[in-house]
């Protein structure tokens, strides 16, 4: 072996320092890494390896992306109507966006969340929040339909929402708004003292995932913005963090920025459930809409429920401490051992982390220092497990990669910053284009987190992809994290605004991903599931269609004897038992939506037609080699005139 | 010939396993089914290899004019196939219990084989008879009429052995586990007969 000489040597060291500062962050696992693309890169007909369920925001949906590549996989319609899909527009799915203010077809949507088993992410169901309207929806995993939506009554703002407790015993969802409870006419000045806030536990059926609001905890005036149940030695508890203690009503980003520290409310809900099990609850008059979507009938159902148990937090001692936090805390996040409580004080220099055992250990020796509403407030220092010193300006959430490190959003700063869990030191720090909100390792709010890539979605993204207006999509950042520093591999263009996205591994998902509806099983009392179901049927000014659809034709076709001022309803059955073989329908003037019908079920458009002739009916989705030929004619009369109530097809 | 007879027993049951498995499989692969359409032909009856692998492919089929595949109750050799195959079944053992007792010679299992084969031929050219009429005797409706390079009207009768090319469609068809327990139980019938037949020079 040829001997190296010094200067070799010196040159070889200072060309590696060189080429290290200049390649700071792209190089972090050695000559093992190669390029940013092709680690995102999925070859065709490759699967991704994780999904991700990004919150839709002000789209009301839930997107699913695959990560690494980013490629976008599905929209689901949760709150908002969907017209690619007929969703919140066909007679089977309106039931879904009924409220006790009535049919509200938008939302605000911010936190998927998925149900757990044992700590563990298990890819059964994701619940969501629907901020505006106060609901909470469970998305099946298995058809990604949304086949649940529980409106929460006394609540305003549900942005506190939808977290899941570590074995899906229940969804909590808590207010962001006080507001009088019961609601009523009132001076607004008023406020402090009179608003309150609900947190609500939604308990769900493990094998049906139905939810079901067991009890609501009734807490002081502030406003709650996000949570996350305890885990492991802390489960049992969730942790809330508030803000506006100051109990303000007006300009309250000067009024409600003024405590040094707000509270990190530490609701125990065992105890309450043991509350519950004593009585020690009132039930109060409270409207709220349940909506269940059945998968075998194809309809959903809206039930109005019109009471709540209600638990006192300042009458009932043990349910809840709060914790003081700088300075208007806005994410809460545990971590995977459960002994930590990061409060992201998005006013405060430093990150506030509260231990859980120094928070038992001060309940037990009764540590107090003062009270809120009769609710003990334990001491600041006793409770606090560490401090991660000057990370950057405006933190907001925080994700874990089991591996003992945290990463936290800066809004501010704009960046993500890793940190260990114990140390409280700072290991490496990343920009965001621009202004990260939530933050999303796969596993990452779990106690098994698969620390690989973390995906900050931002707020803003202006100059990062050729501008399309004022407004642009905006943009979601992959890191990969599997190395001790972080590596931005790519961004990509959002829908709507993503808050929180939770991020599976695909192996979790896809095997129990549904590929058609058994027409076997098909309960929806209009189905026409064979060629001898098809039929009209007149009632008084309603007419019955009952179709069917199947490659590659509508039968059936011709449909004659309705009249202006008739009210028709499609009902229409896709006999298909194929993956991925759904068949639209449209009708001329119709105007709500056109339906997509998945193959084995049943779906209703209704048509009320305003003018006389020969009308068509169509196929929306390319099906076949005769998708253009599957169509029909629907002849439409003067109003009150006799032509004959008929139907056919494939008659000359 | 105890060994011999013994051994015509076994090859005659497993004749049997045509009654659970199938005796042969059709594949049907294309670019638009990720995972193949198969058909398993058992004596009693066609069935998918997937629940609606059936359905879904009469729904390809009728595109060129095919009729939907055939119901047991609508071929007669779903009834008559299981008889024949009892029977042979039955006789087999029977020739192999009077062997073993010392009422019949070897030759009887070399009897059993030939009439097996005959009838087995017989089977596969009713098989391929109907696959042929099955491909070729077409709806005159059709909605596509595909014709060879030379003008003749295309037809789509499956491989009755191998790999055949079909439109955009890699038809594969091929025997499976019922026709490979029926060809094993068949060779041990001629092993029988060689068994019996070195057992008897041995003697001599």
């Amino acid at each position: 072996m040829k001997k190296l000489s010094l200067p070799t040597v010196l040159f070889m060291t200072l060309a590696t320092v060189f080429t290290g500062c200049k390649d700071q962050g792209d190089k972090s696992n050695g000559a093992l890494t190669s390029n940013a693309a092709e680690r995102v890169y999925v070859e065709p007909g490759q699967y991704d390896e994780f999904y991700a369920f990004l919150s839709g925001g002000f789209s009301g949906q839930m997107s699913v992306y695959g990560i690494p590549s980013g490629r976008l996989l599905k929209v689901v319609p949760v709150f908002s109507q969907d017209p690619e899909k007929g969703y919140g527009y066909n007679e089977e799915t309106k039931p879904m966006l009924n409220t006790t203010h009535g049919f509200i077809p938008w939302d605000d949507t911010h936190h998927p969340d998925m149900s757990q088993t044992n700590g563990k992410l298990d890819g059964r169901w994701i619940f969501m929040n629907g901020n505006n309207t106060p609901r909470v929806a469970r998305i099946s995993l298995s058809t990604f339909e949304t086949e649940e939506i529980m409106e929460i009554p006394n609540s305003a703002g549900n942005h506190n929402s939808a977290f899941v407790t570590e074995n899906t015993e229940y969804v909590v969802a808590g207010t962001r708004f006080s507001v009088p409870i019961p609601q009523k006419d009132m001076p607004i000045k008023d406020y402090k003292g009179n608003f309150k806030a609900s947190l609500s536990f939604l308990s769900v059926d493990q094998d049906s995932g139905e939810m079901d609001l067991s009890f609501q905890i009734r807490l002081p005036g502030f406003n709650y913005d996000l949570a996350h149940p305890g885990r492991d030695k802390s489960h049992g508890w969730i942790f809330i963090t508030t803000y506006n203690t100051e109990e303000a009503h007006t300009l309250q980003e000067v009024n409600a920025s003024q405590n040094d520290k707000d509270f990190i409310a530490a609701v125990n809900w065992k105890k309450a459930e043991e509350y519950i099990k004593e009585g020690k609850f009132k039930t109060e008059k409270a409207e709220y809409a349940h909506n269940i979507f059945d998968e075998d009938t194809h309809m959903a159902t809206s039930t109005i429920k019109d009471e709540v148990r209600v638990l006192d937090a300042s009458e009932l001692p043990g349910l809840v401490y709060f914790l003081p936090t700088p300075k208007s805390p806005h994410g809460c996040d545990v971590d995977p051992t459960g002994e930590y409580i990061i409060g992201n004080g998005k006013l405060s220099a430093d990150l506030t982390v509260h231990s859980f055992s120094k928070m038992l250990d001060a309940i037990e020796n009764e540590k107090f220092d003062g009270e809120a509403y009769n609710i003990p407030i334990l001491n600041f220092e006793d409770v606090l497990g560490g401090t991660v010193k000057q990370p950057g300006l405006g933190p907001l959430h925080t994700e874990f990669d089991g591996k003992g490190n945290a990463y936290t959003t800066f809004f501010i700063s704009s960046e993500v910053v890793k940190w260990n869990v114990g140390t409280w030191e700072v290991l490496d720090r990343k920009p965001t284009y621009y202004s990260p909100g939530h933050l999303s390792i796969p596993g990452g709010n779990s106690q098994e987190p698969w620390g690989k890539y973390v995906l900050a979605m931002n707020k803003i993204t202006k100059d990062r992809y050729l501008p399309t207006g004022p407004e642009m999509n905006h943009s979601a950042q992959l890191y990969d994290i599997s190395g001790e520093k972080m590596e931005l591999l790519s961004d990509f263009p959002t829908i709507g605004e993503p808050h929180y996205a939770s991020m599976a591994p695909a192996d979790l998902i896809a095997p129990n991903s549904k590929k058609i509806y058994k027409l076997s099983e098909n309960k929806h009392p209009h189905a026409a599931t064979s060629p001898a179901d098809v039929r009209v049927e007149r009632d008084g000014n309603e007419v019955h269609v009952y179709m069917t659809m199947v490659r590659s034709h509508l039968n059936p076709d011709n449909i004659e004897g309705i009249k202006v001022g008739d009210k028709v309803y499609f009902h229409l059955t896709n006999l298909e038992q194929d993956f991925d073989v759904p068949h639209g329908f449209a009708v001329i003037g119709a105007e709500n939506a056109e339906l997509l019908v998945m193959p084995g079920s049943t779906e209703t458009l209704v048509w009320e037609p305003k003018k006389v002739g020969v009308w068509p009916f169509y196929c929306t989705d390319f099906c076949s080699a005769l998708h253009q030929e599957m169509s029909g004619y629907i002849r439409v009369s003067p109003e009150g005139s006799n032509t004959e109530l008929k139907w056919s097809l494939g008659e000359e | 010939m105890k060994k011999a007879s013994l051994i015509m027993i076994i090859g005659s049951l497993l004749l049997l396993g045509l009654f659970k498995f199938p005796l042969w499989h059709i594949q049907l692969e294309a670019p638009q089914y990720p995972d193949p359409l198969g058909m398993h032909i058992f004596i009693e009856g066609i069935q998918g290899e997937e629940e609606f692998d059936i359905q879904n492919i009469d729904g390809l089929n009728h595109y060129i004019g095919m009729r939907t595949i055939p119901k047991p109750e609508e071929m007669w050799e779903f009834e008559v196939f299981p008889l024949v195959i009892i029977a042979m079944v039955v006789l087999g053992v029977l020739i192999g219990i009077l062997g073993f007792i010392g009422k019949v010679g070897y030759n009887w299992f070399l009897g059993w084989f030939v009439l097996m084969s005959v009838l087995g031929v017989l089977g596969m050219y009713d098989f391929n008879a109907w696959l042929t009429d099955y491909g070729s005797n077409l709806d005159p409706n059709a909605i596509m009429k595909l014709t060879h390079p030379d003008g003749t009207p295309m037809t789509y009768s499956p491989p009755l052995l191998g790999h055949e090319k079909m439109l955009n469609f890699d038809v594969t068809s091929l025997p499976h586990t019922g026709a490979w327990m029926m060809f094993v139980g068949m060779s041990l019938t001629v092993v029988a007969f060689f068994v019996g037949r070195r057992k008897r020079e041995k003697r001599a």
